[in-house]
């Protein structure tokens, strides 16, 4: 049955049921998490850092390959800074009892 | 490595980072979540890192930038404050959106490297043609967003007679150029897609110039939203699944955060978009007549929560802008040292992003189970001694109960409803909004003018 399906059509199907995934794993995130949600999603669109590789390992390397490894560059800015800034942020949310011996003033 | 097996890392790569959203329903398991996600995106570019390697050995320019960047994202993300958060958000939007457009210019170069026939299938152009304008109109809209947050651009809604229709117009105009770039043929490429691009970063600072201040919140979740469209459109084009699955889920996550911070607003997304709320026709009308305040001091702030059992504290913008955060929570210390309970209260879109405030509290340490939603603590306020307000000022604002008035149907906090209120403010300037707000005038509302921080610290200081 899937013989002669066009390509282009699975790709719709993942699609489709990615966003789906999408809406209903993020209507569960709680509205206290929302900025790390936003920030962590935006490290997440830094998987365009994929795209942006195969851009910057063209078999003959010219100037299409340096617009590459500009993405790269920034794509990585996004993606390294986007998990740091997450987890930093979301140390914040401990609770604080494990914390240990932190100088904690009463 | 065979293109089965890296489409199989990626769909491991692809559940991490589910897993790593549904991560963020508690903050106990946020953590692990980020984790989680850092491993799909470490995964992802492994298996690309092979994939090039296996392909061209090209590999070198690659980790070169990848070393780069990633420096700079560390630092980045170490030295950023907590207040800045939302101005980081949206420079980082900006480079997804870039990223896009060139990575779209390196295929539309040189589709080979992207295993794509050259020259391009028209509807590889066309998927091409989507991520690349979505892509610039992220780039530019987020630098203008930048600039407004981090006040380096006025953050006044700029808007001029005909607006919408330029805007409409360019539309066209880009769809034009985008559908000659894809019926093209492959010598004469170049010269729509660039109009196009041109023109799709010009709509880019257009769409978010008339946006005010307040409405950050719902920009940022738009452009959230835009970058993993983008990242979406370039899967399309470059048959990429990896891009496509984590493309939607950021632009679905984004499109659900407006629609919340809409909601919260009582606006529609349109209403949102096309602008110029303070504009609005009536809505300056409101509360000419004088009216007289009662205002205070610190001193006085600080007698009457002494002598309170119950204390809820409403943060806002003003909050944020005066980095009180650890200030209120020395406050609230020595409060609850006496035995008085403080909780806090968040309205959804207080400050310039979804969460800005609950960020900021956690920043200063204050435990996450003090600190509610707006429809969890909205009937506490009667029963409620003090409510403290701290820079916000519509979201409190009693006139959304009344017909008529032009944020009718707003949910606020009901502030109003406490048996006495403090406000601070650094001045009686209307809100955002551009409306009066009758709390401020009410017979057991106090007002404290200054700098919030400067007037936590002194009625941190005379509270005995």
């Amino acid at each position: 049955m899937t013989t002669g399906v066009d390509p282009i059509v699975f790709y719709l199907i993942i699609f489709v049921l990615a966003i789906f995934v999408g809406y209903h794993v993020v209507w569960s995130v709680t509205p206290a998490l929302h900025t790390p949600l936003m920030s962590v999603t935006n490290a997440i669109s830094a998987i365009i850092l994929v795209g942006a590789m195969l851009a910057a390992g063209p078999a003959i390397f010219d100037w299409g390959g340096w617009v590459g490894v500009v993405a790269v560059v920034m794509a990585s800015i996004n993606a390294f800074g986007g998990f740091l800034v997450t987890q930093r942020m979301l140390e914040m949310f401990k609770k604080k009892e494990p914390k240990i011996a932190a100088p904690e003033k009463k | 490595m065979s293109a089965d097996q890296v489409a199989l890392w990626y769909l491991i790569a692809s559940i991490c980072f589910i897993l790593a959203l549904k991560g963020l329903s508690h903050p106990t398991t946020a953590r692990r979540g980020n984790m989680l996600g850092i491993i799909g995106m470490a995964i992802a570019v492994l298996v690309t890192l092979a994939l090039v390697f296996s392909h061209t050995k090209n590999v070198g320019y690659i980790l070169g930038g990848i070393a780069i960047g990633g420096v700079i994202g560390a630092v980045i993300a170490r030295r950023v404050q907590m207040t800045q958060m939302p101005e980081l958000v949206a420079a980082f939007h900006s480079l997804v959106g870039m990223a896009a457009v060139l990575i779209a210019i390196a295929a539309i170069h040189d589709p080979g490297a992207f295993s794509l026939p050259v020259p391009l299938p028209t509807g590889n152009k066309l998927e091409l043609f989507i991520g690349t304008f979505i892509g610039a109109i992220t780039f530019s809209g987020s630098v203008i967003a930048f600039g407004k947050l981090s006040g380096k651009i006025r953050s006044a809604p700029v808007v001029f007679r005909g607006q919408h229709w330029v805007n409409l117009l360019l539309a066209l105009a880009m769809v034009g150029f985008g559908i000659g770039f894809f019926l093209s043929p492959d010598e004469s490429k170049w010269s729509p897609y660039i109009v196009m691009t041109a023109i799709a970063f010009v709509l880019g600072v257009l769409i978010i110039i008339p946006i005010g201040g307040a409405d950050m919140p719902v920009v940022i979740s738009m452009l959230n939203s835009y970058s993993g469209w983008a990242a979406a459109g370039i899967g399309f084009s470059l048959n990429n699944p990896m891009l496509i699955i984590a493309g939607s889920l950021v632009g679905s996550s984004g499109a659900i955060l407006s629609y919340i911070m809409c909601k919260a607003m009582n606006r529609s997304f349109f209403n949102v978009i096309l602008g110029g709320f303070g504009a609005e026709p009536g809505s300056a009308a409101a509360g000419t007549e004088q009216k007289s305040v009662k205002s205070g001091s610190a001193d006085d702030a600080a007698f009457l929560m002494g002598n309170a059992e119950r204390v809820i504290i409403v943060p806002g913008y003003g909050l944020a802008v005066a980095r009180a955060q650890h200030a209120v929570k020395e406050m609230a210390d020595k409060l609850r040292d006496k035995g008085i309970e403080v909780k806090y209260a968040i309205h959804p879109v207080a400050g310039r992003m979804p969460g800005h405030m609950n960020v900021l509290l956690a920043e200063a340490e204050v435990p996450y189970d003090q600190v509610f939603e707006m429809d969890d603590i909205n009937g506490e306020f009667g029963t409620t001694d003090i409510a403290l307000i701290l820079g916000a000022n519509d979201v409190v604002n009693p006139l959304a109960e009344e017909k008529g008035s032009a944020i009718y149907g707003m949910p606020i906090l009901e502030a109003h409803k406490a048996r006495n209120v403090i406000v601070n403010k650094r001045s009686m300037a209307a809100g955002y909004a551009g409306l009066d707000n009758p709390l401020f005038y009410m017979d057991k509302t106090m007002m404290v003018f200054g700098d919030a921080k400067k007037i936590v610290e002194e009625i941190t200081k005379a509270i005995d």
